[in-house]
């Protein structure tokens, strides 16, 4: 009897789904995110055989980073505001798969947003805000947001905030350096470090603030990690509950430091790094770099390296190394459940592409995928979607077509990349057609 | 004998232009200087089309600061640059270090060189105009 009357609750459950699966394909349920169908081109995209993807939205402006509410609807946070508006909120309503603009809000350009517990956080190159979410994740009050943190530094190099949160209640903030490797003579030609760089009391690491207060600045901020030039991307691994970033690499290793690098060396040197980051770290800039080939820490060239000598182990090690200058503007750890199970829990990270390995070939304008087990890299990197350059070869940045930058998962398990070049957002799923 | 005579109709052309630019040296500034100068100290940046870099590091093509005021521009080479500058709407953000340690010849050559090249066509930038603006500081 108890089994006929659970056999009747699965078939009634059953039939409820179904019924709802086919209303929402039919489009009847605007707060359920579009089904995922690839463009016929997989919108210029090369991906891995049973992926697809397909270009939501084109020409928003210079698309940074992004988050997907859970009706699939898109935040996308603009550097330079177009319109005076500097958040865009993407939706789509006929559920042909192309988002449109519902509204765009925020007079401030800026990189980072993010969605936790109830709130958006975007930033601008300076100040934190949040935006209150009603039921549908949509923000209730565009035109009056809480500034949380508020005068952080911001030079013209380096000058974007990412953002994230974690399950604790605090925010991470990114302040780049404003120096390649912090020389007397910034850039210059065989021109030192200086000492006890003084930059690092103010930027080039992670800053912590908590979410819920107004108006913090440094004062009430902790120096969570220092010594790392520049990070774009950045996730909180929900597996082992630490923040992890993509440091952008020194450049200019040939043109500061001719004697000691020719123009190959520096097109390949330093990594572009991934760090697990822990309270307190330091990951050595501008004082070292890490050299994939040699596979260590070396003493840069600004304070008395030659390209040879290591350091001592009070700077923490990436986790992943990458080839030098590929800009790595977005990362993310797959959560989601429609990609093969290899991806679980892994890092996808955007590389913007590179500019420093001139007269050399560029590198990176491509999203790599890093297999992950128990919050550790577990196995090597391998590109998981390329050709947003249009091109076999990039020699020079401006020739690339779309440039990736932001990553975000959507509830389905899509995953959606921007392009701050061309203003494309482009959304990639597994075995959809 | 078809071979040589092959060989002479190619070789021509290029001792011609080989003249050219012996011409073009005996005159200053020199624009293959000015090249090998661009590539050791400005590429990196610029790069190999002048293009520049998105956000970053200015192009170099068609720009007031490359065909406009001279001595603006001597001065970019000499003191190097590190303010915000717009162009077509795009800010860049890089700067860039002074490079006072060139000759006066070779900012004459490389400013002359990038003034001509990439789609850029404006007068030289002679040694001469070089010393006096490297002179009033």
């Amino acid at each position: 009897m108890k089994k006929k009357i659970l056999n009747q609750f699965l078939i009634f459950a059953f039939a409820t789904l179904t019924a709802g699966g086919f209303y929402a394909f039919s489009g009847g349920f605007s707060n359920e995110i579009t089904p995922f169908k690839a463009d016929a081109d997989n919108a210029g995209l090369k991906l891995p055989a049973g992926f697809g993807a397909t270009k939501i939205a084109d020409k928003i402006g210079r698309a940074r980073h992004l988050v997907i509410t859970n009706d699939g609807s898109v935040y996308v946070k603009l550097m330079r505001v177009e319109g005076g508006k500097g958040i865009l909120y993407l939706t789509d309503k006929d559920k042909d798969g192309k988002y449109e603009t519902e509204t765009a809000f925020g007079d401030y350009g800026g990189t980072g947003i993010t969605i936790k517990n109830g709130y958006l956080y975007a930033s601008s190159d300076s100040e934190v805000f949040r935006y209150k979410l009603d039921a549908n994740e949509q923000v209730m009050d565009v035109d009056h947001p809480e500034k949380i943190i508020t005068g952080l530094k911001a030079g013209r190099q380096h000058q974007t905030k990412s953002i994230i949160l974690d399950n604790d209640g605090n925010v991470y903030v990114n302040i780049g350096a404003p120096s390649n490797s912090c020389q007397t003579s910034d850039r210059g030609l065989e021109s030192a470090g200086i000492a006890d760089c003084p930059l690092l009391d103010s930027a080039g690491g992670i800053w912590q603030f908590k979410a819920n207060q107004l108006n913090q600045t440094y004062k009430d901020g902790i120096r969570y990690a220092t010594g790392l030039r520049n990070v774009v991307g950045l996730d909180w691994n929900s597996q082992n509950n630490t923040l992890f970033v993509m440091q952008h690499g020194r450049d200019n290793l040939n043109s500061s430091w001719p004697k000691l690098y020719d123009t190959k060396q520096s097109a390949e040197l330093p990594a572009e790094t991934m760090y697990m980051i822990k309270k307190g770290d330091n990951a050595g800039w501008p004082y070292v770099y890490y050299d994939p080939y040699q596979n260590k820490k070396i003493l840069a060239p600004e304070y008395g390296g030659d390209g040879k000598i290591g350091t001592d182990n009070k700077y923490i090690d990436p986790v992943v190394a990458f080839p030098a200058h590929m800009a790595p503007n977005g990362l993310l750890f797959y959560t989601g459940n429609m990609f093969p199970e290899k991806y679980k829990n892994g890092a996808f990270v955007a590389f913007h592409g590179s500019w420093n390995r001139a007269p050399e070939k560029q590198a990176g304008y491509f999203v790599v995928f890093v297999p992950f087990k128990d919050g550790k890299p577990n196995g090597k990197w391998e590109v998981f979607a390329d050709n947003f350059s249009g091109l076999a070869d990039v020699m020079v940045p401006r020739d690339a077509e779309h440039r990736p930058c932001g990553l975000a998962q959507a509830a389905d398990g899509s995953i959606y990349v921007t392009d701050d070049v061309k203003g494309s957002v482009y959304r990639i799923g597994y075995n959809a057609n | 004998m078809k071979r040589i005579i092959l060989g002479l109709f190619i070789a021509f052309p290029f001792a011609l232009l080989a003249q050219t630019a012996n011409k073009a040296t005996a005159a200053n500034p020199n624009f293959a200087k000015g090249k090998a100068v661009f590539t050791q100290y400005c590429m990196p940046c610029h790069q190999v089309d002048g293009g520049g870099v998105q956000g970053l590091n200015p192009p170099l093509i068609k720009t007031t600061y490359v065909l406009g005021d001279q001595k603006r521009l001597i001065n970019i080479l000499l003191k190097g640059l590190n303010q915000e500058i717009e162009i077509d709407g795009d800010i860049y953000a890089n700067p860039m270090p002074a490079v006072n340690f060139l000759t006066d010849q070779q900012v004459a050559d490389v400013l002359s060189y990038v003034r001509n090249s990439f789609g850029n066509k404006a007068s030289i930038i002679t040694p001469a105009q070089v010393k006096i603006v490297r002179a009033a500081k």
